[in-house]
């Protein structure tokens, strides 16, 4: 069985974004770039589920500018065996990212596809889903546990309110939530290795794909501030405020 | 501009994000709904209900029982023929289905939308609600997932809706439902909970943070939360912590006692509806983010509020 | 921790540790003189360029050495040019500007440029990836490898995935041996390493302790109508020495409409009430620097100690199987506030002698020719032109020590001697005295603006630490914090420290503990230096752990 991981490149999760004073966008300069958390996890499962002997490879794959190179040889470093960069510096829209994965996908042949439930920088949350679509294939979404069962794979999801149990039909794409496990670190003989495994680039021209944008930024701005309010005197106005607001 | 909105429901009740969505379809213009189930007779009655419906489609097979996407999105791209725009809330229901209907309409996906600021523009959150962007659509059919708590609930009103059967493709075989376990617990789960009650390091140890916060959220029915310092010095364990490193949270009421408000814990809580604090130190930081502030000591003020609530 | 781990292991001919200037330069040139020699670097940051924090105004003078051609490339280094450079001497109110004909030529910013140096070392790792050297970010240096006769023989990377108990994690990943002929300890001032190796070979027999200042920085976005690029100003005076102190700030016109700027206070300071950062906040609301603040945004925080000690603090440089370079020596100009330039010499310098040395057959020696080669270099004579500014301002205060040191850079500039011999200098944990000897400082509340509060401004560091680790700041004594330093000393680390990492907390029934706050860490270094005691020792925590300085 084969997986596929797509990955993002994307702001680090410990920088706070800061929107442009032009209003034209969050400002990435010089801003330190990570492997997106969720995909992060993506990688984790789709390793553990090769050590569980129930995958011969792991590809990996991501979309972006050629410094994407480093996200893919994280995921390579982890354990993932050969990565795939579509090189393009244009920012492209969940609906095209997956009309690429899945002319990849198409190539590549997974059993699976594996990848974050969203990306921190765009919060869309519809990559996944889409691709599912596009390929005609079930989807099991914000995964906390996923367990291959022959042709099926049983995924645990986390819905409001609690978890929700599926049994999709193989091949499938998985979207992972947060607790679906702890990814590992890259160890240091890792990721001396990882840089002679095989890193495909080849340019968004050669997908055949219309990645055109759908939307049109108009405008980024900063969200509002949250201003201090009033200060009460004493328990007795509180309990009046609490009261007031519904709550007590 | 015509709009369908997925009805959210759960047992055989309308949850009131779906009341949120048809407020944000209302912008558009008319408004129908989606009921799709198993047994959903009643939940398309009281859909029927919500003010401002043209007409409720009710989908009912087993295959829509547990709004599995691979079933229900197809149903939706039929219906879709004879609409603009499809909304849905921005539940992990919605989440999952509407990215499925986008794509097989091919068009975009405006995500979690905060703001209706005309017919194809719309306002929504990117990095962690860290920026607003402002969107604009050039597509031919608009999908959206709102967030429901940027919009006030339509009202309830009395004459219902026309209910109008629709059959769709049935079970197309991808996926089965296998179950589901719904957290139960004497308290509200942390990251939905309506109220939480917080407590920070100056509740000195986990005694006294049990005997001061607990009795509090117990009589308000409040999830219970704590600052980093408080997890740090072992008061209660690492799963209460709200915070950048933490949960996210956003309840309509948020009670911090005794926490100063280190940047890091109001990054996880800033977008509560309303922020109470309570601390002795008139300086800290919290107060410039609370909508109501009482200076005091919290072992006594504490004790005081919960008796008197 | 098992007992015996199996580590893996790697043999390079050189490591360097730390991915400053001076680790960044000695791989470039080492790789520039024989492509073939294999080089590895190891960086505690989550990348190249996360830990480092500067003003920073650049001399090029070793990059010209280095790269001659990085004028015409993409260096960031290029884009502002220093195009006026102004001295402040600043009281309460009122600010005056010193007259530059007053001042000894070196002091002249001429052909300098000003750029976040983070920014420049990030093009360094570039140019040095390009020609082979493998940089590992994340991977931070924890011990130091010697072999049976005592030599050095490279260094092991920190373990991975430990729990604050000390015991391993399910994703625990043990450090790994790097290997090597020679090992490089650019870690920048007060390294942790480096500390163990000059205590172990007695490095500093010889020589004046080091000394120190915490510099404070931020970074702005300013009203494009106040801002005038190229504009350098250094100020002097006001709101150190009401404090009894001294230091200095700056404030750079860089690129994009940004302004660097930033407040260092000597860590000689003897008022242990003395709260750097509210220095540093005080400094901000001066007029003539709220002028240029108002209306704009505050981009990133971070600090970092520099070296003050000056050239009678540089020690022996090399033992066997290793040297010093950069901060890690000591090479700051300290009136000049630069060492960049003198850090990268000396890599370059250390990469010329490690290659020398391995092309005739040596290894794990003593470099006794990289001592000779930094002590015959430029850097030897620009350094001791200005060896008693900072003592004598240390010694006279700011007013009548800036005259003295003034006059002892034109003799030495003019007729080649100075005042006095090289001035000595006393630890600056020593300095402290006792909390009753002095009254507490009332600094103004943050206005939210201008100025701010501490663990607000920490998250501009964006620093982070993975929660569940030992505490990376060790007491060797868990009383001294309490019986000595909050009992004699009023608790100095709580006001010290830039980004609250230490604070006292009651814990009940009157009594009180220190609690440390190590996720906040900004790998500053100030606590393992002013601690009255030295109780506290730094060690490196998690890889990849600390600030994430986007370009600081």
């Amino acid at each position: 069985m084969k997986i596929l991981v797509p990955v993002k490149r994307v702001i680090d999760y410990n920088v706070k974004p800061r929107v442009k004073s032009d209003g034209s966008g969050v400002d990435l300069a010089n801003v330190k770039m990570s492997i997106n958390p969720f995909d992060e996890i993506a990688v984790e499962e789709a390793i553990r589920i090769k050590e569980a002997g129930k995958a011969t490879e792991i590809v990996v794959v991501s979309i972006g500018p050629a410094k994407a190179q480093d996200v893919l040889r994280s995921a390579l470093a982890m354990g993932a065996d050969r990565a795939i960069l579509v090189e393009t510096d244009a920012d492209l829209e969940p609906l095209a990212v997956a009309k690429i994965l899945k002319a990849i996908a198409l190539e590549v042949a997974p059993d699976l596809v594996i990848l974050g439930k969203q990306a921190i920088d765009d919060d869309s949350n519809q990559t996944g889903q889409m691709l599912a679509a596009l390929l005609a294939r079930p989807q099991g979404t914000f995964a906390s546990k996923v367990d291959i069962d022959g042709g099926h794979v049983v995924v645990t999801r986390e819905v409001d309110g609690g978890l929700e149990t599926i049994r999709l039909t193989l091949p499938a794409i998985v979207t992972t939530d947060l607790r679906l496990n702890e990814p590992r670190y890259a160890s240091l003989p890792n990721i001396m290795k990882a840089k002679k495994k095989p890193l495909e680039v080849r340019a968004l021209a050669d997908c055949g794909v219309d990645a055109t944008p759908r939307l049109k930024v108009l405008r980024v701005t900063e969200p509002p501030v949250r201003a201090g309010g009033v200060k009460v005197a004493d328990v007795d106005a509180l309990v009046a405020i609490l009261k007031e607001v519904g709550v007590a | 501009m015509k709009t369908l909105v997925w009805v959210e429901h759960e047992n055989s009740l309308v949850k009131d994000a779906t009341r949120s969505t048809v407020t944000a379809a209302a912008k558009l213009g008319e408004v129908d709904l989606l009921v799709a189930g198993e047994g959903v007779g009643s939940v398309a009655e009281m859909a029927a209900l919500i003010a401002g419906v043209g007409k409720v489609h009710i989908a009912e097979s087993p295959a829509y029982g547990h709004a599995l996407a691979e079933n229900v999105a197809p149903v939706i791209v039929e219906l879709m023929a004879g609409y603009d725009a499809f909304l849905a809330p921005a539940t992990t229901t919605g989440k999952n289905i509407s990215p499925r209907v986008a794509a097989l309409l091919d068009v975009a996906q405006i995500s979690e939308i905060l703001s209706v600021e005309g017919e194809r523009t719309f306002t929504r959150p990117i990095y962690a609600g860290n920026a607003i962007a402002t969107v604009e659509s050039s597509d031919a059919k608009l999908v959206i997932t709102v967030r429901a708590t940027a919009f006030e609930k339509a009202e309830i009103g009395s004459a219902g809706a026309a209910v109008a059967s629709f059959a769709g493709p049935g079970d197309v075989g991808l996926s089965v439902f296998v179950g589901a376990e719904i957290a139960k617990s004497d308290r509200p789960e942390l990251t939905s909970a309506k109220i939480i009650v917080s407590g920070g390091r100056a509740l000195k140890d986990a005694s006294t943070f049990a005997a001061t916060i607990l009795p509090l959220a117990d009589k308000l029915g409040a999830a219970v939360g704590a600052s980093r310092a408080a997890v740090d010095a072992g008061y209660v364990p690492n799963d209460y912590q709200v915070g950048q490193t933490g949960k996210i949270v956003a309840p309509d009421v948020y009670i911090a006692i005794g926490i100063s408000g280190a940047i890091q814990h109001l990054a996880g809580m800033k977008d509560s509806g309303i922020i109470v604090a309570i601390n002795k130190d008139e300086d800290a930081p919290i107060f410039q983010v609370a909508n109501f502030g009482l200076v005091a000591d919290l072992f006594t003020a504490v004790p005081e509020l919960t008796a008197k609530l | 921790m098992p007992s015996i781990i199996d580590r893996d292991e790697m043999v390079y001919d050189v490591v360097i540790v730390g991915g400053g200037p001076a680790g960044l330069a000695a791989s470039i040139r080492l790789k520039q003189l024989d492509p073939d020699i294999s080089v590895c670097l190891l960086e505690k940051g989550s990348e190249i360029g996360a830990h480092i924090l500067s003003g920073a105004v650049i001399d090029p003078r070793a990059l010209d050495e280095l790269l001659p051609d990085w004028r015409e490339s993409d260096c960031p280094l290029i884009a502002v040019p220093v195009a006026e450079n102004l001295h402040w001497y600043l009281t309460a109110k009122a600010s005056y500007t010193l007259p530059h004909a007053l001042m000894p030529p070196l002091m002249s910013n001429d052909g300098n440029f000003t750029c976040s140096l983070g920014s420049l070392c990030r093009w360094l790792a570039e140019k040095a990836e390009a020609l082979g050297v493998e940089i590992f970010a994340g991977f931070p240096a924890a011990e130091v490898l010697y072999d049976a006769a005592g030599a050095v023989i490279g260094v092991q990377t920190g373990d991975m995935g430990v729990d604050h108990n000390g015991l391993p994690k399910a994703d625990f990943q043990p450090g790994m041996n790097l290997k090597a002929d020679y090992t490089l300890f650019c870690e920048g001032a007060r390294g942790h390493l480096t500390k163990r190796v000059k205590a172990r070979f007695d490095l500093e027999a010889e020589c004046q302790p080091q000394v120190y200042g915490l510099g404070i920085k931020e970074l702005w976005d300013i009203d494009p109508a106040r801002h005038m690029k190229g504009r350098v100003i250094h100020t002097q005076g006001w709101p150190l020495n009401e404090s009894g102190t001294w230091g200095g700030g700056f404030l750079y016109h860089q690129a994009n409409n940004q302004v660097a700027l930033g407040l260092v206070t000597a860590l000689d300071y003897a008022n242990p009430y003395v709260y750097p950062f509210e220095e540093f906040q005080r400094w901000k609301q001066h007029p003539a620097i709220r002028a240029v603040l108002e209306g704009g945004r505050r981009v990133a925080y971070g600090a970092r100690v520099i070296n003050e000690g000056g050239w009678q603090s540089v020690p022996q440089l090399s033992f066997p199987g290793g040297v010093l370079a950069g901060c890690s020596a000591g090479f700051v100009n300290v009136p000049r506030i630069k060492g960049t330039h003198t850090a990268m010499k000396s890599g370059m310098l250390a990469a010329e002698a490690v290659l020398r040395a391995i092309r005739s057959g040596r290894k794990q020696d003593r470099l006794v020719e990289y001592d000779r080669s930094v002590r015959s270099s430029w850097i030897s004579l620009e350094l001791q032109l200005v060896q008693n500014a900072q003592p004598l301002v240390t010694k006279w205060n700011d007013k009548l020590g800036t005259c003295l040191a003034g006059a002892d850079m034109w003799l030495r500039t003019l007729f080649g001697f100075g005042l006095s011999r090289p001035m000595q200098h006393r630890s600056d944990a020593s300095r402290l005295e006792r909390g009753k000897k002095h009254r507490p400082i009332a600094y103004p509340r943050p206005d939210g603006a201008i100025s701010f509060d501490r663990l607000t401004s920490v998250s501009y560091s964006f620093t982070n630490h993975e929660e569940d680790q030992p505490v990376h700041l060790r007491l060797r004594d868990c009383k001294v914090p309490i019986d000595l330093n909050l009992a004699v000393y009023a608790g100095p680390e709580e006001r010290y420290c830039p980004a609250g990492v230490y604070e006292f907390v009651g814990q009940g029934e009157g009594a009180v503990g220190l609690q440390i706050n190590a996720q906040n860490c900004l790998h500053c270094k100030t606590c393992d230096i002013k601690d009255p005691s030295q109780n506290i020792e730094w060690v490196c925590p998690e890889g990849g752990g600390g600030p994430n300085y986007p370009n600081m």
